[in-house]
């Protein structure tokens, strides 16, 4: 069965229709990426299916007792609230040291347990923010943009942290992603968003499917043969890489 | 008996007051609601017009105003005005009718000073008994939701994720808000509740590594305020709520001198 499904979902936000008709379904353990330009609503589709939006068409059903961790997209602490890490950990209920100890190792953020939460840096936050979903113990783990921010080789080793979480915890994945590149190396199922679902597949069926390049332009091609090549530690690819990045 | 003497009186009602202002305190400051806490408090004069005019409890009539207003001003914010241009037209609004509306009961004679600067010198047990009636409300609501509360003030999506509604937390602190207000009216008066639940609050951040060190800290602050401010009204022959408010800023004043002087911990 599976975790999260939407049958044709309308999400309006004020009197602008954000989603419309959406179809998607997440299945247990699987990798999924959402794409798309500004505006398409990706961050209103995970919202929604967090449950913090109503959609005002269609429907929304989770599976009873579904576990969802959840990475927002920025999260800011206000100054005027002092939050060590472990606190935060605990929020919105009480961890022991041994357990946010764990979650910390595994997120990578390792020995972060006394820090204040205003005092870390980026990639600190947001492996931190990764260690918090994972406490919930999650069975769809939701990411929004989770490596906004960060340089490429932050990012790179965020999802590879990623990755070695899936595959210890067993959790689906949602994320949304801008680092087209990176992003379908790790996807068992890409979504095209735009307002509605564009195209879906494997990253192979996606990257050539008309509707992907009509929204990214053929530029993005470049990107994806360059994740592509980017296993095989060759010159090649690194000329690749920077010519495409160039483009 | 003790009760007796109105400056025992005196000192409980303020410490009630500030027990339960402390740490409802720290949730105005991270959420950024102080004009929030001042409208609601300014309502409150309405209240009292309110209940004079229909001769019921000023406690009932300040605490149905400052909920209607807390109410109104949550139901409107997001809905084109910044808020602080909302809460400005709503607070000081508020005040003018209330004023004006205090200006048309006849018959009476309305003391307005004491509400609008507190008169806790007069205190009765009566206002005793409500006084520590909210306080022990207003703890008991924010510390049953303390995590709740803590979640949807970080991040409303994170909280819904975890199963915490932010819209209920948002409504529990309302509550508390205008419960806090409608005891405090007559410890410092209208004018000075905010200052009751800001001035603690800012004085303890500095001092505190987690939001529960710093809600202990803050109550803790508005207790020194209280019995330092009644003290210094007795000797100096001040009136008790603004000397009980000056307290407090000095004491805020040191707090965050002393911590610009000494080296940070955090």
């Amino acid at each position: 069965m599976s975790l999260v499904s939407l049958k044709d979902v309308s999400v309006s936000l004020g009197a602008q229709r954000v989603l419309d008709h959406v179809d998607l379904s997440i299945e247990p353990g699987e990798i999924v990426t959402v794409v798309g330009p500004n505006g398409s609503g990706k961050s209103t589709l995970l919202r929604t299916i967090i449950g913090a939006l109503k959609p005002r068409g269609g429907q929304v059903s989770r599976q009873s007792g579904l576990r969802i961790g959840y990475v927002p997209q920025r999260l800011h602490v206000d100054p005027t609230l002092p939050l060590t890490v472990h606190r935060f950990l605990g929020l919105p209920r009480r961890v022991s040291r041994a357990a946010a100890r764990e979650a910390l190792d595994r997120a990578g953020a390792g020995g972060l347990d006394g820090r204040q939460m205003a005092g870390l840096s980026g990639g600190q936050f947001q492996r931190v923010l990764l260690a918090r979903a994972l406490l919930e113990k999650p069975d769809l783990l939701i990411l929004d943009e989770a490596t906004q921010g960060l340089d490429q080789p932050g990012a790179a080793s965020f999802y590879r942290q990623l990755e070695g979480v899936r595959a210890q915890m067993g959790c689906a994945v949602l994320m949304v992603s801008h680092d087209l590149h990176v992003v379908m190396s790790a996807s068992d199922r890409v979504i095209c968003l735009n307002g509605h679902v564009c195209c879906e597949g494997t990253p192979d069926v996606v990257a050539s499917a008309p509707e992907y390049r009509a929204l990214f332009g053929s530029g993005t091609q470049g990107a994806l043969a360059l994740y592509r090549h980017s296993h095989s530690h060759s010159h090649d690819s690194c000329g690749s890489h920077h010519a495409s990045a160039a483009e | 008996m003790m009760l007796d003497d109105f400056l025992v009186r005196a000192v409980l009602a303020g410490l009630g007051v500030a027990l339960a202002a402390g740490p409802l305190g720290c949730f105005v400051v991270w959420r950024r609601m102080a004009y929030f806490g001042d409208a609601t408090a300014h309502a409150a004069i309405l209240g009292v017009a309110l209940s004079l005019a229909l001769s019921t409890s000023i406690f009932a009539g300040v605490l149905v105003v400052s909920l209607l207003m807390a109410v109104t001003v949550s139901a409107l914010s997001g809905r084109g005005y910044a808020m602080d241009t909302l809460l400005g037209v709503m607070s000081h609004s508020a005040l003018a009718f209330g004023l004006v509306a205090v200006s048309f009961l006849s018959g009476v004679r309305v003391d307005l000073m004491a509400y609008l600067f507190g008169d806790i010198l007069a205190v009765t047990r009566g206002d005793l008994a409500v006084i520590w009636g909210g306080a022990v409300l207003v703890l008991l609501l924010v510390g049953l939701r303390w995590s709740a509360l803590l979640t949807s003030t970080l991040n409303p999506d994170l909280a819904r994720a975890s199963g915490v509604n932010p819209g209920r937390e948002q409504t529990v602190l309302t509550v508390a808000l205008a419960v806090t207000v409608a005891v405090a009216i007559k410890v410092v008066g209208v004018l000075l509740v905010a200052a009751m639940l800001i001035v603690p609050a800012a004085t303890a951040r500095p001092f505190s590594r987690t939001p529960e060190m710093m809600a202990a800290v803050a109550g803790g602050v508005g207790v020194v305020s209280v019995l330092g401010g009644l003290r210094a009204a007795f000797v100096l022959d001040t009136p008790a709520g603004p000397t009980i408010v000056c307290v407090a800023a000095v004491l805020f004043t040191a707090a965050s001198t002393a911590s610009m002087l000494l080296p940070s911990r955090s």
